[in-house]
């Protein structure tokens, strides 16, 4: 096990200078130049020049690459072109809210959407069944934003039980973090909630057919025994790869939730770059966040060993 | 139903002829023609009722008591949704009703094109991929590393290399969405390889581009439009979330995403700007998810029992 999952850390090594590579070259597929598009419309062409030096433009592509991923390894992804800060010390000022978000809204979806899976696929062609699928697809066509206004005026503006917007670090205390985390997590669980509920649901469905179902069945084995012990393990690989893989959703999503709740994470960070234009932190962003992404389903196909030991690549 | 017991043969003495049982599976039905489809379907008879009304209510926005949707009217600010205003008018005093039945435009294009390109893009690339063995790793690897940004900041990150505009909206989101059509088609490319009837022609010497003619494309089609709906309400809700956080569709032209951008700041006070765009956008997507679901369940019967 020791020696697979070496070898799956050293096959991620590619895949994320792939990342890295078209990250990069994102500057360079770019129609027009970019550091025109950059400066804005009413730069003069000093102002276009200062840009393409500081992003070094100038110099012949591959010394851009190469310095490039040289300051990455480094720990530096370069300078914000507005505010002159490096990007690193950006993102990690502004990390913990989105990071607080996101670890919430997972939680609260395995917690939510599994159990909802497991009993859609027992009493199947029910209308517990059919509800539940109906609640999946129209979750999963609400944009996030629609979501979040309608949960902060539901329970927020005309309720008044929780915060409208803000966020408070989690050293001033657990509630006053969680309170204003409540209700961005649940509009960001929403859509991730449907997709983990369906393909529990089949991957359930799959397994309940199974001979060793009925041998547990005949065996006299209680109902939820059988559902979450027997069925859920084997049906377990599907879902945690689509929890993986969802990850991407959240990160999407979680921009979009700190904006309508006034969350200032990497979200508001992001924003703010792009109405500055300031290319080298939308790099910086974009390039921690996929390699975030490349990490969790990582530890997915680690954590299928775990699950299922009759897995070995 | 009569039971008859009545033998067409002789029964030989001491012989019990079975009594036939009633068909316990009524006749199935067969409908015919594109009816007979929705009648069998009726997920998809609705959700393609909504979409069609939605893109009526956008090919007509001109008819539709609509006013110039940028029209400007200092005076009229905010006003709440009445007869004269239907839904409104935003802090600029432009009439809401009007800006969202245009912006049905906006959201319609952009997820029909995205669907339309980065199914010709994702057919392309898979099928090279699925019958050109040394090209697939290299393609593959780069799909790898392309799937692992998420796909809405790799759109904000070429919207803000490139000058906001609906082309460039599409071509951002299209880049975001070929990996996932391209895996899908070379799945199924390899899939189909295996079968015994593509063996079959190969051994009777077709050649290739007739195999991929003849017998491999015909079999993407169904996986493909199935997918095309999911990549079109995924393009319209991206296009929507570009708009509104300030990287997709420029201000000027009215999209639902921009509507409810310029109602950010008021809602709490005027909630009805960002409501009405947030409605449409969300039926649009539903009545579009809706389709790919029927689709799938008519086109894919095996899946139907199982999501």
């Amino acid at each position: 096990m020791v020696s697979y999952i070496f070898r799956r850390v050293l096959a991620t090594l590619p895949v994320m200078a792939i990342v890295a590579l078209l990250v990069f070259s994102l500057l360079y597929i770019a129609p027009g130049d970019p550091a025109a598009v950059i400066a804005g419309d009413q730069a003069s062409p000093a102002d276009v020049e200062r840009i393409r030096q500081s992003l070094g433009l100038d110099r012949p592509l591959l010394v851009q690459f190469g310095s490039w991923v040289w300051h990455i390894l480094h720990g530096d992804l370069g300078t914000s072109i507005f505010t002159n800060l490096p990007v690193t010390s950006l993102i990690v000022q502004r990390i913990e809210p989105t990071l607080s978000l996101m670890t919430i809204t997972l939680v609260l979806t395995i917690l939510v959407a599994v159990p909802l899976g497991v009993v859609a696929a027992w009493k199947a062609g029910s209308w517990i069944d059919r509800a539940i699928m109906a609640f999946a697809v129209s979750a999963f066509s609400l944009p996030v934003f629609v979501v979040g206004y309608v949960l902060a005026y539901v329970f927020a503006l005309e309720l008044e039980w929780l915060p409208v917007q803000g966020y408070t670090p989690l050293a001033e205390g657990l509630w006053p973090w969680l309170e204003n985390l409540i209700l961005p997590s649940v509009a960001l669980a929403c859509v991730y909630i449907a997709l983990i509920a369906r393909i529990t649901r089949a991957s359930m469905l799959e397994v309940l057919q199974q001979d060793y179902i009925r041998t547990a069945r005949a065996k006299g084995l209680g109902q939820r025994n059988i559902l979450f012990v027997h069925a859920l393990k084997n049906a377990a690989v599907p879902i945690v790869t689509v929890i993986g893989i969802g990850v991407a959703l959240l990160i999407g999503g979680a921009v979009v939730t700190e904006s309508v709740f006034a969350i200032p994470g990497l979200g508001r960070l992001t924003i703010d770059a792009i109405l500055r234009r300031d290319y080298p932190v939308i790099q910086g962003i974009v390039l921690m966040f996929s390699f975030l992404y490349t990490l969790v389903n990582l530890t997915v196909d680690v954590t299928y060993t775990l699950i299922d030991p009759r897995i070995r690549y | 139903m009569t039971v008859s017991t009545a033998s067409p043969m002789p029964v030989p003495p001491g012989l019990v002829i079975a009594q036939q049982l009633p068909d316990l599976l009524l006749p199935a039905k067969v409908r015919r023609g594109v009816l007979g489809f929705l009648r069998n379907n009726p997920t998809v008879a609705i959700g393609g009722a909504l979409l069609l009304c939605l893109v009526l209510v956008g090919i007509f926005a001109p008819y539709l008591g609509t006013v110039d949707p940028t029209a400007l009217a200092p005076a009229k600010r905010t006003r709440p949704p009445s007869a004269d205003f239907w839904f409104g008018t935003d802090a600029l005093g432009r009439d809401i009703y009007s800006r969202v039945l245009y912006g049905a435009r906006v959201s319609l294009t952009v997820g029909l094109s995205v669907a339309l390109l980065a199914s010709l893009a994702g057919l392309t690339i898979g099928l090279i991929s699925g019958f050109v063995r040394w090209a697939d790793s290299i393609i593959m690897r780069f799909m790898d590393g392309l799937m692992s940004i998420p796909p809405i900041l790799l759109a904000v990150a070429l919207m803000a290399l490139t000058r906001g505009s609906v082309g460039n909206v599409i071509l951002a989101i299209t880049i975001a969405e070929i990996p996932r059509v391209s895996r899908l088609v070379r799945g199924v490319v390899l899939s189909l390889r295996e079968q015994p009837y593509v063996d079959a022609a190969v051994a009777s010497g077709t050649r290739t581009p007739m195999i991929i003619l003849r017998h491999i494309l015909p079999n993407t089609l169904a996986p493909m439009l199935v997918q095309a709906t999911y990549v079109c309400a995924s393009a319209m809700i991206v296009e929507s979330i570009l708009s509104f956080i300030g990287a997709g569709t420029p201000p000027t032209i009215p999209s639902w995403g921009n509507i409810m951008a310029e109602g950010r700041a008021l809602w709490q006070v005027k909630p009805f700007i960002v409501f009405f765009p947030a409605a449409f956008l969300s039926a649009t997507v539903l009545a579009v998810n809706l389709v790919g679901d029927g689709l799938r369940d008519a086109l894919d019967p095996r899946m139907a029992k199982s999501l």
